[in-house]
């Protein structure tokens, strides 16, 4: 297996989902995108919802500081103590398991633990889970701060490039879609607008 | 192995299945009248496809229609949240049960299960259902866009009358023609055709082409052409081996009453010809009309027949006086001819010549049938008596055109056609009518068909006659009502175990004449041309 790559740790989780904290400021992984926690084990698999970079406290705002820069770069570069005063860190939803060998596209027995590591899934582990379009059903049906149609969109596009033949992928998330959806024109209509290619 | 077409989604034994399709499945692929296979848990079911229909399952979708042009969201769609439905009326369970397997195809008593594959019926179940060619079933054509066969066990068939119905020029001649040489070749019974238009016995015509072969010159020795009109005959190069007279005392009140509205006859001056019988004895006709006013008036002295119905009955007598073939006296008995030649198990074609007029058919056609009918139901009675099989007369079918006038509700009680239609197989004789307006004919007699074969007809009326209690009956009409105009026909009935549209095989060509000849002749011939 590839290289898998560590993208931040976790800092707040419960059964149906998970904050992690970025290592690096603006090191988040893309909207849509699917990651992994948990050991050998037992896996938690989850889709990227939300990113947010924030002041580390609370109560200090950050200020604006860049009247006499001439780039954006510049202003950090001459206060370098930004990078730790501020933090990066994105909202995962929980698509998913692995025991084991197997896959399952439902809650996780157990939620994540704190700082447990997050990894960005490699393209294979993608396509491995992107067999199953069971996990549709539960982003449409989450009560999420983004609109469910973007989060599908943007982790179907994700997660096709993943694919050899992407129209054949997104035709059969379509056709998922289309059943799941089926009271719902607008919603669907408003995806597959999203998603062709 | 077909593939799949779709899945059961609702169904009830009355009003047939929907079978929703696959999205793979085109739905302009689906024609009515296909036969399709759905494969129940335990059984597997063969039913034909009666209606087409597509359905959405967000109404929305019909009201804003989605963007098809783009090819990822027609693709998405099709199949989804659009779809074909077919409506799928089984008709037969075709394997699973062990009825099934020991019997073949059974009539369905239940349906399949929720979500039972549905697939095009292959050509082997097409086979197991409609059989194969073999020593007793006949090949009449070929269910519609298929390349299966469909036989017919003309053993079965003429144990009962049946029917050839279809509007004028929808092909029921050349449909009639292709069955009776099956049943000539195929079947032990024999035919006695009244062949109205000289269209059977040596040869017949067709609208676009040249002439085709009639029976005679099909089957040869088996087959003997009787005449009326001996000139019409030679006139068509035609050698009749009998012409047919039939003396005046061969006629019967009886025959004189069907002829009632044919002749314009009233009723007073039927009940004449009875009286006139009784007072003249046999030779009755002869004297009505050869004797004068006054001489008549003699002989019928103390009888009550009224001056004006005896000149109505005159005025009718001349009519068939008129016609060539009767005689005063018969040289020969054509009854016993025609007995003779059957006997001999040798098909009659009784050719009508000029004698086109309907008085001279019911006439002919009524009297010779009741004569024969007679004889049969005589020496079936002795065989019976006697208990022995060998004496029972080879089966007689007796094919009649225009038969809502011997058939109909008035007259039907009256002809022998009505007797021996209601009778059936008792007495070894059945029908074969041929007719364009079965609405016409008596509904008991209808009802009593076993086998209809019927081309395309329009009329409301004479399709409802013709499909009264078929289950299905909605079903099959809009197969019949979808019929091509020529050379396509529905059959249903005692001889096929569900109705099919299909189209009779070709005659005509020299080709399909060589596949009617049984093999054996056909390779005795190739061995004379080496000699």
């Amino acid at each position: 297996m590839a290289e898998v790559q560590r993208v931040g740790e976790i800092i707040e989780a419960s059964t149906t989902e998970f904050t992690a904290q970025c290592y690096e400021l603006y090191q988040m992984p893309p909207l849509g995108s699917l990651v992994k926690t948990g050991d050998s084990a037992a896996e938690l698999y989850g889709i990227v919802y939300n990113a947010t970079t924030t002041s580390l406290e609370p109560g200090r705002r950050p200020i604006a500081r860049g009247r006499d820069e001439d780039s954006e770069e510049a202003i950090y570069r001459s206060s370098p103590q930004l990078a730790k005063l501020l933090r990066s860190q994105f909202g995962v939803l929980v698509v998913g398991h692995r025991e084991g060998e197997k896959l399952y596209q439902h809650l996780p027995p157990q939620p994540a633990r704190i700082h447990g590591f997050v990894y960005q899934c490699s393209p294979d582990e993608v396509k491995d889970f992107g067999r199953s379009l069971d996990f549709l059903n539960i982003i449409l049906n989450a009560h999420l701060p983004v609109p469910a149609e973007e989060l599908v969109a943007a982790s179907l596009r994700r997660m096709s490039q993943a694919h050899d033949d992407q129209r054949a992928f997104l035709v059969a998330a379509g056709r998922e879609l289309a059943v799941l959806l089926s009271g719902n024109l607008n919603q669907l209509n408003a995806i597959l607008g999203r998603i062709k290619l | 192995m077909t593939e799949r077409l779709g899945i059961v989604t609702l169904a009830s034994l009355e009003r047939g299945t929907d079978v929703r399709l696959d999205s793979s499945t085109s739905i302009e692929d689906m024609v009515v009248g296909r036969y399709v296979t759905i494969e129940g848990q335990k059984r597997r079911f063969f039913g034909m496809i009666t209606d087409v229909s597509l359905g959405v399952t967000d109404p929305n979708l019909t009201l804003t229609p989605p963007d098809v042009s783009d090819p990822f969201i027609a693709e998405v769609l099709a199949g989804t949240s659009t779809f074909g439905t077919i409506h799928v009326t089984p008709m037969l369970t075709i394997g699973g049960d062990a009825e099934t397997i020991l019997e073949g195809p059974q009539p369905v008593k239940t349906i399949p299960g929720h979500f039972s594959a549905v697939k095009l019926a292959s050509e082997s179940d097409i086979e197991l259902v409609f059989g194969k060619e073999d020593p007793q079933r006949f090949h009449i054509g070929n269910p519609l866009d298929m390349e299966v066969k469909l036989c017919l066990d003309l053993e079965e068939l003429v144990k009962r009358s049946n029917g050839i119905f279809g509007k004028s020029g929808t092909g029921k001649t050349f449909l009639t023609r292709i069955l009776l040489i099956g049943i000539l070749q195929k079947s032990k019974a024999v035919n006695l055709v009244f062949d109205m238009h000289n269209e059977y016995g040596w040869k017949g015509t067709r609208e676009d082409g040249p002439p085709v072969q009639g029976l005679k010159q099909f089957a040869g020795s088996r087959v003997a052409v009787f005449t009326l009109d001996e000139e019409s005959s030679k006139r068509r190069q035609v050698s009749a081996d009998f012409v047919v007279n039939i003396g005046y005392d061969e006629i019967t009140p009886e025959d004189i009453a069907i002829l009632r509205t044919t002749l314009n006859l009233t009723e007073l001056a039927v009940e004449a010809a009875y009286e006139l019988r009784k007072k003249l004895g046999r030779s009755w006709l002869r004297q009505v009309t050869e004797l004068n006013d006054q001489e008549l008036e003699e002989a019928l002295k103390g009888t009550a027949i009224h001056e004006s119905s005896l000149q109505s009955l005159k005025r009718g007598l001349s009519t068939i006086g008129r016609l060539g073939f009767v005689v005063p006296k018969a040289p020969e008995d054509a009854v016993k001819r025609i007995l003779d030649c059957l006997d001999r198990n040798i098909n009659v074609v009784l050719e009508f010549g000029r004698y086109r007029e309907i008085s001279a058919y019911l006439l002919v056609a009524n009297m010779l049938s009741r004569r024969i009918y007679n004889r049969y139901q005589q020496r079936m009675e002795e065989a019976i008596a006697a208990d022995n099989e060998a004496m029972k007369p080879n089966p007689l079918v007796i094919t009649i055109e225009e038969a809502h006038k011997f058939l109909s509700t008035e007259v039907a009680n009256k002809t022998i056609f009505g007797t021996i239609a209601r009778e059936m197989r008792k007495y070894n004789v059945s029908l074969l009518v041929i007719d364009q307006r079965p609405s016409g004919i008596d509904e008991e007699v209808m009802s009593q068909m076993g086998t209809k074969i019927t081309c395309l007809l329009d009329n409301e009326k004479d399709i409802d006659s013709v499909l009264a209690g078929v289950s299905g009956k909605s079903e099959l009409k809009s197969v019949l009502a979808r019929l091509a105009p020529k050379q396509q026909a529905l059959i249903f009935g005692h001889a096929v175990p569900m109705p099919v549209a299909f189209q009779p095989r070709e005659y005509g060509s020299a080709q399909s004449y060589k596949d009617f000849a049984p093999q054996k002749e056909a390779e005795e011939d190739i061995e004379k041309l080496w000699d």
